[in-house]
């Protein structure tokens, strides 16, 4: 993979669970709103006030892409994208069954499976999304954010542990 | 498309089940949402039905761009004569309930009728079932929508829910969807009580077209810089609306001890920074919420820090919660008003309504008008935290005397207490106001005496006119789409040029709850914010239907219209003690006490207010003395021969 490819990053914290990103994914690939034919959606465990984003990894060794009898889903490495070539699908929806995260939709009425291309490369979710709990970044970035992230909750705890001995004089 | 969804009559009496289309020449007169609603309520019912009676019809609707690209397009609207009023019953809410009804195929519910027992509404791609509630009824607002997505197996249904109030017949009680999306104010929670409809269930996966994708696309893109660049919207996407009663207090504007006072003192603990702070150490940092598409998240998810509910989570408060159990309670703790806050969202109940009668009653006890007698010995004074929840659970389950008075809402309990306990209550047309005090600013005074629903601040405040807005920037605003010459004060103090200002926020707020949009995305808080002529691009990119903005306006006069007719016929008269256009003698004898400079010593001159309707009156082609449209308003209207029941 290319060092500079990008990939959809969900900081499911920051999500508000508005899903603007459903809206405009399916306003963008089908010209419709509907949130059956979003790439991405918004998980929500509504008493607890959970959201969760979920949408395709683009994954390397992607099961999708494995399982299909008749090779129609391949890796495009300059976006760092599993895509599917609808000319050689034959509808099996094999990858439908197969998607740990269940990332690949079928159309019913066009008969045909669908699942995130990134937008070519500008994704509309990520361009709408304010609060960037969806967000396009160097693959390589995230895990860096992610250390940062869990340090920062540790910094916190350490603070608040130097505060309660100088409170408690320990 | 958007234009392709049906209106369904559903009469829970005989479960005859009836859909049509919605024809564009429709669309065209009343757009959708609250202003079909209108159309439909004035239709549809007899005049002086009762409102708990099977005629009244429930109607429930999303608006014309619901689901679509033109932000926050997530509003649900609800109409029934009112069981508080005897007028117009209207609400208004967020959540997710109003898109999934469209995805599901339709735009508007006509309710009728009564069920022998509970029973909920399953609306799922154009089909509608009645099924049993039996396992629903009695179940609190959360309860109830987690027991149903059980029973049909989906956790993406979405609820219109009535909570323990509204089956009680509380007759304030709210319609909701999810955790705190409340359609609140007038009873329509009450009105599905009646009905023994304990929610209505939607599921659907039906495309709405949208008309010209691209270009709906990009507009929304800019649209919603445009919302979401506006200073207020920056603070409401942090604090929520709890910062408008922060800074409201901060200068006097807050009713205090039912309305005795105008700021409330030492109140460190339920300012907004402070449920900022609570939200942050029982949630999280990112703890802001959204309605659908929104992207101003102004709802705050948090969990109670202490007390017999800690733990729980909920959503909120907001400017309302902090007035109705704190300032107008002469309470002054967080714990109290996130507390309340929470019992309010379980019971389905409107909580400014519950927390100005509770203050009211305190009122009476503090005047002696009610005993611990009537209390069933809870020490009702201004400041007892305890007696504040007491109090919002025994009127939520009427199981005390006086929690079952106070559910019959205040004119009703007013009557009941007798002596002279209504000079103490604080409303307008039988519905209590806002915990702002509208005596420094004439007019907020005005909107409120007006408002179509009841003494509200959602049908016609301008709020900008707190701003000192210059005057170029008022011109700027105000004479746009239609032309206006008169004068305009950048002065809030000011009686002239008031009642245009309130003219023209009816028509902007009509507008945008016909089509489905949150007034935060409105001119309401902000000057920069959007306006009819970005709605009319909004509703051509989204439906493909072309409106000029002067068009747009003249439909939003022709709704407003349809709910004065309403009201006329149910018994409006502007002078009124109960159901008139009038303020309370509160606004006019008593001065402020507290405050800012300019808001201390200030009242509502009777004089200056009546000419002030008057002129507001005239803007709307209403006789200046009756308030009635003249014939003349109605025919160019097209509504002259109202009812024409030709949906």
């Amino acid at each position: 993979m290319h060092e500079k490819t990008k990939a959809l990053v969900i900081n499911y914290e920051k999500c508000t669970g508005c899903r603007l990103c459903e809206l405009v994914c399916a306003v963008f690939h089908h010209g419709v709103s509907n949130p059956q034919k979003a790439r991405i959606k918004v998980e929500k465990w509504e008493w607890e006030g959970l959201y969760i984003p979920m949408s395709c990894k683009q994954c390397i060794d992607a099961p999708c892409m494995n399982v299909c009898p008749v090779r129609a889903i391949s890796r495009d490495d300059t976006l760092g994208r599993v895509i599917v070539d609808h000319d050689l699908c034959i509808g099996c929806r094999s990858c439908v069954a197969v998607c740990p995260f269940g990332a690949m939709g079928f159309d019913p009425v066009e008969k045909k499976v669908f699942k995130c291309d990134l937008c070519d490369g500008d994704p509309q979710c990520v361009r709408f999304c304010d609060e960037k709990a969806v967000d396009y970044l160097e693959v390589t970035r995230e895990p860096l954010l992610r250390k940062r992230e869990a340090a920062e909750k540790i910094a916190q705890a350490h603070k608040r542990g130097m505060e309660l001995s100088s409170e408690l004089e320990i | 498309m958007a234009l392709s969804r049906r209106i369904a009559y559903i009469d829970l009496s005989t479960g005859k089940i009836e859909t049509k289309p919605i024809p564009v020449e429709m669309r065209k007169k009343f757009l959708g949402g609250r202003g079909l609603d209108a159309y439909l309520l004035y239709n549809h019912s007899e005049k002086g039905v009762d409102p708990f009676s099977p005629e009244n019809p429930l109607i429930v609707s999303a608006g014309l761009l619901v689901g679509t690209l033109a932000s926050a397009t997530s509003r649900t609207h609800v109409m029934a004569k009112s069981p508080l009023t005897g007028l117009l019953g209207s609400c208004n809410m967020g959540g997710f309930f109003a898109p999934e009804l469209r995805w599901a195929g339709f735009d508007h519910l006509v309710i009728k009728g009564k069920a022998d027992k509970p029973v909920y509404i399953y609306i799922h791609n154009g089909e509608i079932e009645i099924r049993d509630a039996k396992n629903l009824w009695g179940k609190s607002v959360t309860e109830a929508q987690r027991a149903v997505r059980e029973e049909l197996g989906d956790p993406d249904v979405k609820c219109l829910v009535c909570g323990p109030a509204g089956e009680k017949l509380v007759r304030f009680a709210n319609v909701m969807t999810g955790v705190k999306n409340a359609g609140g104010r007038t009873g329509m929670g009450a009105v599905m009580g009646s009905k023994k409809l304990k929610l209505i269930a939607v599921r659907g996966t039906m495309d709405i077209k949208i008309a010209y994708p691209k270009e709906a696309l990009e507009f929304n893109k800019r649209f919603i810089e445009q919302i979401t660049t506006a200073k207020v919207n920056q603070t409401m996407s942090i604090l929520g609306t709890p910062f408008i009663w922060g800074a409201t207090n901060s200068w006097g504007g807050i009713r205090v001890n039912n309305f005795q006072y105008n700021q409330l003192l030492y109140a460190d603990d339920v300012e907004p920074e402070r449920f900022h702070e609570i939200a942050n150490e029982t949630f999280g940092k990112y703890h802001m919420a959204g309605c659908f598409a929104c992207q101003v998240h102004c709802r705050t998810r948090y969990r109670i820090p202490d007390g017999p509910y800690k733990g729980c989570y909920d959503e909120g408060p907001e400017y309302t919660t902090q007035g109705a159990f704190a300032s107008e309670v002469g309470c002054t703790s967080a714990l109290t008003v996130l507390t309340g806050n929470y019992l309010c969202n379980q019971y389905g109940v409107d909580w400014l309504e519950l927390g100005s009668l509770i203050a009211w009653a305190m009122e009476l006890y503090e005047k002696g008008i009610l005993t611990s007698k009537d209390t069933g010995g809870i020490d009702l004074r201004f400041g007892n935290d305890e007696a504040v929840i007491e109090m919002v659970k025994h009127v939520c389950e009427r199981d005390t005397y006086l929690g079952d008075v106070l559910a019959e809402g205040g004119l009703r309990a007013a009557e009941i207490i007798g002596k002279d306990s209504i000079k103490y209550l604080i409303h307008v047309k039988g519905m209590q106001n806002l915990h702002s005090d509208e005596r420094p600013t004439p007019a907020l005074a005005l909107n409120v005496a007006t408002a179509s629903r009841g003494s509200d601040h959602l049908r016609s405040r301008p709020a900008i006119d707190l701003y000192h807005l210059p005057e170029a920037v008022l011109r700027k605003i105000y004479s746009s789409p239609i032309p206006y010459e008169g004068p305009l004060s950048s002065d809030f103090r000011e009686y002239v040029g008031k009642a245009w200002q309130v003219f023209w926020q009816e028509q902007c707020y009509m507008a945008v709850d016909s089509l489905g949009i949150c007034k935060y995305h409105t001119t309401f808080l902000g000057a920069t914010l959007p306006n009819f002529e970005d709605w009319v691009k909004a509703i051509y990119f989204n439906t493909g239907l072309e409106f000029t903005p002067q068009e747009l306006w003249t439909i939003a006069e022709r709704c407003n219209n349809m709910e004065r007719l309403f009201n006329l016929r149910e018994g409006l008269t502007p002078d009124d003690p109960y159901k008139g256009d009038r303020l309370v003698d509160r606004y006019h004898d008593e001065p402020a006490k507290r405050g800012a400079p300019d808001v201390v010593g200030s009242y509502i001159d009777r004089e200056k207010f009546l000419k002030m309707r008057e002129e507001f009156y005239r803007y709307h082609g209403w006789d200046e003395k009756t308030g009635v449209p003249t014939e003349e308003t109605l025919k160019r209207l097209g509504i002259e021969n109202e009812p024409s029941h030709l949906l």
